[in-house]
């Protein structure tokens, strides 16, 4: 490989900073998908691979896709929780890879909750 | 484009972990994720030495942080389904508080990680120790940026002075004012070492710091060389790591691909290359100039200073030798300013120190403090105290050079300072940690043995010295102690202290007369009532059952292997002495203490 100079080490830096979020915490961003059985039975994990792949075509450094327990909401599954760092977290119902991929783009990226997708808290 | 992986499996390959078979365990997690089709998700990196290495193999689930620990391959199965596929943590397989008894599942609130202050370990368990971009993600060579384009020579040697670095081999000699001896020194070719001939018992700061961070080194190394106008370096590192020899030769490899070693090194004009000198594991050669002889290809002996080696060095060139763990807070240094630095300390201990925590303590591994840190604080929160509920008797620190610091004085600040007056060293930062079935003359012996039979002979009274103590303190043990012979110890200390050629025979009475100032009724015990206090010493064990502590429990009879003990139920147990072997696993067993 050729030398490299300054402006090439913080490229790489740069290059491998969503590695070093996940590790060290500090995300803007972080979505728990939920895996209980019926999370995964009613399609959880496709919602989960597309929103792998979001992070991954958009090139986003700051944002965790992570999975988490049952929810506890069987009917509403598959379910995911967006938690934007500063503000209260929002749980998302009923989803499919479409419902994930907008979510991401909308919420994620763009900051608008998806009221229309979103489950209400049970008291 | 680097791929995204949601979960980071850190799984340790230090060589503790190593050793406990955690390639067994990564290998059985590559075979279950494939299984569940999750490798394209969930990333497994093996990391350098993670620390907490009685617990190991360990392993760290990013991005929540969970700690899972003594893993074996067939935990993995029930593992990855449950966490990494359904996203339950699994509590088998998690620390438990051995004070509060409650399980901590992340690593961050283990008492053990969440009480350090990592800055020479700060890459440690974190990055893959054999990927350079982990490094360069975690801000790795941008400090040499820095120096190389930014700042002078006198500079980095003004900013390294500034932040009061001591070195941590043990001498704790101003790093700083070692660069500025060497920069002033007037020659063409210099020298730039690293001492990772770490030697003490029980000491593996150094050797964890090139198995999981080895680019730091080079890092600290090059910078050296910068301030020093050298350009060429040699680690000397002893053959018995292998694994640190090849995480360096791979880190070593890589910083030549990306031009950070070699010539004009990034497009600065600056030339710096780096080569790995194999010891075969003398003691002497952790000695600076005995070991810059073996790097010469000689017998590693030491030779008389002045003149020093920032003078007249390897091959009589002005040579800096600076230790592993030195090196290591270098970029940080450079990075964050002195003034970070040394923020963090005592007045004349600085910054933080790497401690290889052992022996009779719950929490064995490695441990990075702020200096002033008390002794307390290392073995009873950070080591989560004495196992087995015994008491504790003294901390060594220091290896074979050191000595015994005992209970009364465990509110002892760790810095240099505090160290020395208590008559032991800071040393490279071994610390063994001794309860109250530990005998002192023995470990006074232990020690002694250890730098008798390590010297190199080159001087009599260190050959000579410490055999003729040796013995005493052997006598002693058996039971053949004599009157005077304390005495006699302290005079020889005073004669090999002062007379020796090197520190290796400088030091070498340190864990004799420690023990003595601090356990002199023990030493008296030996010789005056032939009872070794500690029931440790053999000859001086009658293996009789005091039937007053005895609580009648019948373990000593299980333990021994040779059937030498009659008990019944509710019976004070009792040893037959003549089918009795003295192997001492009745009284390793009994809770009580109730074998003398």
């Amino acid at each position: 490989m050729a030398k490299i100079t300054f402006e090439d080490l913080k490229k790489i830096k740069e290059q491998y900073r969503a590695s070093t979020t996940l590790r060290e915490g500090g995300a803007r961003a972080k979505v728990s998908v939920h895996m209980g059985t019926c999370g995964i039975a009613s399609g959880a994990r496709p919602v989960l691979k597309a929103l792998v792949r979001e992070v991954e075509d958009r090139d986003i450094k700051d944002v965790i896709v992570t999975i988490a327990g049952c929810a506890g909401q069987c009917t509403q599954e598959p379910m995911a929780t967006v938690e934007i760092k500063g503000e209260p977290p929002v749980v998302y119902g009923k989803l499919n890879e479409a419902k994930a991929k907008e979510i991401f783009a909308q919420h994620i990226v763009g900051g608008t909750v998806l009221e229309q997708y979103t489950v209400e808290e049970r008291a | 484009m680097v791929k995204f992986f949601r979960t980071h499996v850190l799984v340790c390959a230090g060589t503790g972990c190593v050793a406990s078979k955690s390639i067994a365990v990564k290998k059985a997690l590559e075979v279950e994720l494939a299984k569940h089709h999750l490798e394209d998700e969930v990333q497994i990196v093996a990391t350098g030495c993670n620390g907490f290495c009685a617990a190991g193999p360990v392993m760290v689930v990013y991005p929540e942080g969970i700690f899972y620990q003594k893993l074996k391959p067939e935990d993995m199965p029930l593992l990855v389904e449950e966490h990494l596929l359904n996203g339950r943590p699994v509590e088998t397989f998690m620390y438990k508080d051995p004070l509060k008894k409650q399980i901590v599942p992340k690593m961050h609130d283990i008492a053990f990680f969440g009480l350090q202050e990592l800055r020479a370990l700060r890459n440690k368990g974190i990055i893959d120790a054999e990927k350079i971009e982990d490094y360069i993600a975690r801000d790795g060579y941008f400090a040499l940026a820095k120096a190389l384009n930014e700042m002078t020579p006198e500079q980095i040697t003004g900013e390294i002075k500034e932040s009061g670095l001591r070195g941590r081999g043990g001498a704790g000699f101003s790093t700083g004012l070692k660069w500025e001896f060497a920069a002033q020194a007037n020659s063409t070719i210099k020298y730039v070492l690293c001492n990772g001939d770490e030697g003490d018992p029980g000491a593996f700061m150094d050797r964890s710091i090139l198995e999981a961070d080895p680019h730091v080194v080079l890092e600290g190394m090059i910078i050296a060389a910068k301030a020093i106008a050298a350009h060429q370096g040699y680690i000397y590192v002893r053959a018995e790591y292998p694994l640190a020899v090849n995480r360096l030769k791979i880190a070593i490899a890589k910083a030549r691909d990306f031009g950070l070693l070699g010539k004009n090194i990034l497009d600065s004009g600056f030339d710096f290359d780096v080569e790995i000198y194999q010891g075969a594991g003398a003691f002497v050669c952790g000695e600076e100039t005995a070991l810059m002889t073996s790097l010469e290809g000689k017998r590693g002996m030491p030779r008389p200073r002045p003149p020093f080696p920032a003078h007249k060095g390897l091959w009589k060139k002005p040579t800096i030798l600076n230790n592993v763990e030195t090196y290591a807070n270098v970029p940080p240094i450079i990075l964050n300013g002195a003034r970070w630095f040394n923020s963090l300390g005592t007045e004349g201990s600085k910054g933080t120190k790497v401690f290889a925590l052992t022996g009779a303590v719950n929490n064995i591994g490695l441990v990075e403090v702020p200096m002033g840190t008390t002794l307390k604080t290392i073995i009873c929160d950070i080591g989560g105290g004495i196992p087995n509920r015994r008491k504790l008797k003294a901390v060594q620190m220091g290896g074979p050079s050191g000595g015994c610091i005992p209970e009364s004085l465990i509110d002892t600040p760790v810095d240099y300072e505090s160290i020395t007056k208590t008559g032991a060293i800071m040393g490279s930062g071994g610390m063994v940690v001794i309860d109250e079935t530990t005998c002192m003359v023995n470990i006074a012996k232990f020690f002694l043995e250890f730098t008798q039979d390590e010297s190199c002979g080159k001087c009599a009274p260190c050959r000579i010295g410490t055999k003729v103590m040796l013995d005493i303190l052997k006598d002693i043990c058996e039971g053949k102690g004599k009157e005077g012979d304390v005495e006699t110890l302290e005079d020889l200390s005073v004669t090999i202290k002062s007379a020796s050629l090197c520190g290796l025979g400088q030091t070498a009475p340190n864990p004799v007369l420690t023990t003595i100032r601090y356990f002199r009724d023990e030493y008296d015990a030996h010789i005056k009532e032939k009872i070794c206090p500690a029931h440790s010493c053999v000859e001086l064990i009658k293996f009789v059952v005091n039937g007053e502590v005895c609580k009648k429990c019948g373990k000593c009879v299980k333990a021994c292997p040779a059937s030498a003990i009659a008990w019944e139920k509710g019976q004070t147990a009792c040893i037959d002495r003549d089918t009795c072997v003295k192997c001492k696993s009745c009284i390793t067993t009994c809770p009580f203490r109730a074998i003398e």
